[in-house]
């Protein structure tokens, strides 16, 4: 089974201090670390799996800048083969649709069974990228997978509902999956595994190599357009309590004894 | 005159809450540009859903058909491509769930609609339409606009819109032949398969302290279940930490987990994505612990507590045993 895998690198931000930067349409990355999209970890883990299980190759491949190099090596690192990289200035401010079009007409080059993408990404969150890229390749696909079987020339998934439902469906191949996470335990990668693969060759594909012009792609390709971001509006904000940690233990207390009824 | 729809949502024979959200929002967008508000029903015996939607609406567009009866990305694909070509809605407005997640993308780029995604706010204005959504798990919000002329596509995040009571509109239930022929489909729905019964329902507790990815490692979560332990409450928690076998599934509180109405719940480092948010709001009071003061949960929590956990849990914990000893 040959499978192709769409991976992003993100900020990570739940744990940092973000602030808005000059421009007003994003966050200041400058001092932020970088990581794997989390739900790609799973989706690239997946992947693995299945290889190790029934032979084939897993191709990554992300769009970004070279920085991507570092995500693609981490993937290379877990078991994956090969890795592409799609980079052109021309490619900046792409959303969800113009990315899902940059990503098919790499795809296209590559012969695949089965193409794996996470069901978001932890940045925008679009949630959109994986399913536009099924219809443009013209393959049926499923999104929000928690559970893959492979039979023979076809794949029974499980799609993930809400309120621990779960709904299960047969797909034929090609077929595309958008993966949601806990599907498996994605593998650790040691720095000697990065290492190892460090001088690996990381092909890499602009604009002409796909055969896309600049206004199908970036700004000019998209469909919507960021304006401005900014603070979420605080509503009926939380009583922050304050003073010593015996001051606080001491107001959670009487909170739990007035409002949860703790004697 | 412009149109507005809703596709509805349901599942095994009942509209869900995105729906009703999706109608309330678009009835004031209808209002506001002087359109029509319709939805599009589709399924097989849901003739009491359409009679459900009917006052909410101007008209109901019912297809009904076997190969509808169980959610389908690619029937659903087809019936739509050709009832979304035949009348030009304006707007159409889906629900960002795991079903909308599943269709609406590939619906849009079929039909060359441009779409936004998870919207927490949509307006129109003039002949274009802008929408908040939300970046970085809810730590910033961002106002996005369409660059193209309409007809817009947007899919509306749950529980972000307020279902308000409205006067009924004189709604219409219009049966459409079905588009479906008989061709095999790429993709086929099986069956749904219930979740598994948890060991402790976390569903009745009075009192809930839930953790999440703040704790770190599996190793820490004796610290958080002692303190649950010593205020008579119950461990729940957030997704990651059942995705990372730190705690069963039947502890996770969220759209794809439990939702809970406690009295107190405690959320001790959880950032509060909306997915989490969804399945708490109703508790009585809520208590965030976290070491970001900029972190979405204190917008939902009523007490915060601006600290590492790993200093003000075992405090608090001693305290409480404390007090309650004496
Ligand atoms: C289809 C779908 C369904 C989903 N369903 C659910 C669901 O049902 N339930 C759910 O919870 N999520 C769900 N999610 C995931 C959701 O989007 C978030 O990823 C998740 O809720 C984040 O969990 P968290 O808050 O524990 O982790 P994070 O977002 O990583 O937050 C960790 C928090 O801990 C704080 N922290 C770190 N260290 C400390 C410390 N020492 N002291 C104090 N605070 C600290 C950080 O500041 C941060 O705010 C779903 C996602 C999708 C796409």
């Amino acid at each position: 089974m040959n499978i192709i895998v769409c991976i992003k690198r993100v900020p990570e931000t739940t744990d940092a201090d973000i602030s808005i930067d000059k421009s007003g349409k994003d966050i200041d990355k400058s001092s932020l670390v970088f990581d794997l999209n989390e739900w790609d970890s799973y989706a690239i883990e997946e992947a693995i799996l299945l290889k190790e299980k029934l032979g084939g190759t897993v191709t990554v491949i992300s769009m970004g800048g070279e920085e991507s190099n570092e995500s693609l090596r981490k993937c290379l690192a877990m078991g994956a083969d090969d890795a592409i990289r799609l980079t052109d200035p021309a490619f900046n401010g792409s959303d969800g649709f113009a990315t899902a079009r940059v990503l098919a007409e790499a795809v296209r080059k590559i012969p695949y069974d089965l193409i794996l993408t996470g069901t978001q990404a932890e940045d925008d969150g679009y949630g959109q990228v994986g399913v536009v890229l099924a219809e443009l390749l013209g393959i049926p696909h499923a999104a929000v997978v928690n559970r893959i079987e492979v039979q023979d020339k076809r794949l029974k998934v499980h799609r993930e509902l809400e309120g621990g439902l779960e709904e299960v469906v047969e797909i034929d191949l090609p077929a595309l999956l958008t993966i949601q996470t806990g599907i498996n335990e994605p593998r650790y990668v040691s720095i000697m595994g990065i290492r190892k693969v460090a001088k690996k060759e990381i092909k890499s594909f602009g604009a002409p190599e796909l055969n896309l012009k600049a206004d199908e792609v970036g700004l000019s390709g998209s469909d919507i357009r960021l304006e401005k971001v900014f603070l979420p509006p605080v509503g009926e904000a939380a009583e922050i309590l304050e003073g010593k940690p015996e001051e606080i233990a001491l107001k959670v207390s009487e909170i739990l004894r007035d409002k949860g009824g703790l004697s | 005159m412009k149109e507005i729809v809703v596709i509805a949502e349901h599942r095994r024979g009942e509209l869900r809450d995105i729906t009703w959200e999706m109608l309330c929002k678009g009835r004031q967008l209808a209002e506001s540009a002087g359109a029509n508000l319709n939805a599009i029903l589709l399924g097989k015996g849901v003739n009491h859903l359409a009679e459900a939607l009917k006052p909410k609406v101007n008209k109901v567009f019912l297809i009904e058909d076997e190969r509808l009866e169980s959610y389908n990305s690619e029937t659903y694909e087809r019936a739509l491509v050709r009832l979304i070509t035949e009348r030009k809605p304006w707007l159409t407005l889906i629900g960002h769930t795991a079903t909308g997640m599943d269709f609406a993308p590939s619906l849009a780029a079929r039909l060359k609609m441009p779409l936004a995604t998870d919207c927490i706010g949509i307006e129109i204005e003039g002949e274009t339409c802008s929408v908040i959504r939300q970046l970085y798990g809810g730590k910033i919000n961002a106002s996005v606009s369409f660059v193209k002329q309409g007809p817009y596509m947007a899919t509306l995040r749950p529980g972000a819109f307020p279902v308000l009571e409205k006067d009924p509109l004189p709604g219409e239930i219009v049966p459409l032949p079905s588009p479906l022929a008989a061709e095999t489909l790429a993709r086929r729905f099986l069956q749904y398969v219930e979740a598994a019964v948890a060991e402790v329902d976390i569903t009745q507790a009075d009192i809930l302290v839930a953790v999440g990815r703040g704790i770190k490692d599996a190793e820490n979560i004796p610290l958080v279940k002692e303190f649950a332990d010593s205020i008579g409450g119950v461990l729940a928690c957030s997704r990651p930490v059942v995705d990372k076998k730190w705690l069963p599934k039947g502890c996770q509180v969220g759209t794809s987990g439990k939702t809970v109405r406690p009295k107190v719940y405690i959320a001790i480092g959880i950032s509060g994505a909306f997915q989490h948010v969804a399945g708490m709001k109703g508790a009585g009071t809520v208590i965030a612990i976290n070491k970001d003061p900029k972190a979405p949960i204190f917008n939902v929590a009523h007490y915060g507590i601006v600290a590492d956990l790993f200093k003000i849990v075992p405090v608090i914990k001693d305290k409480i045993k404390g007090l309650r000893k004496s």
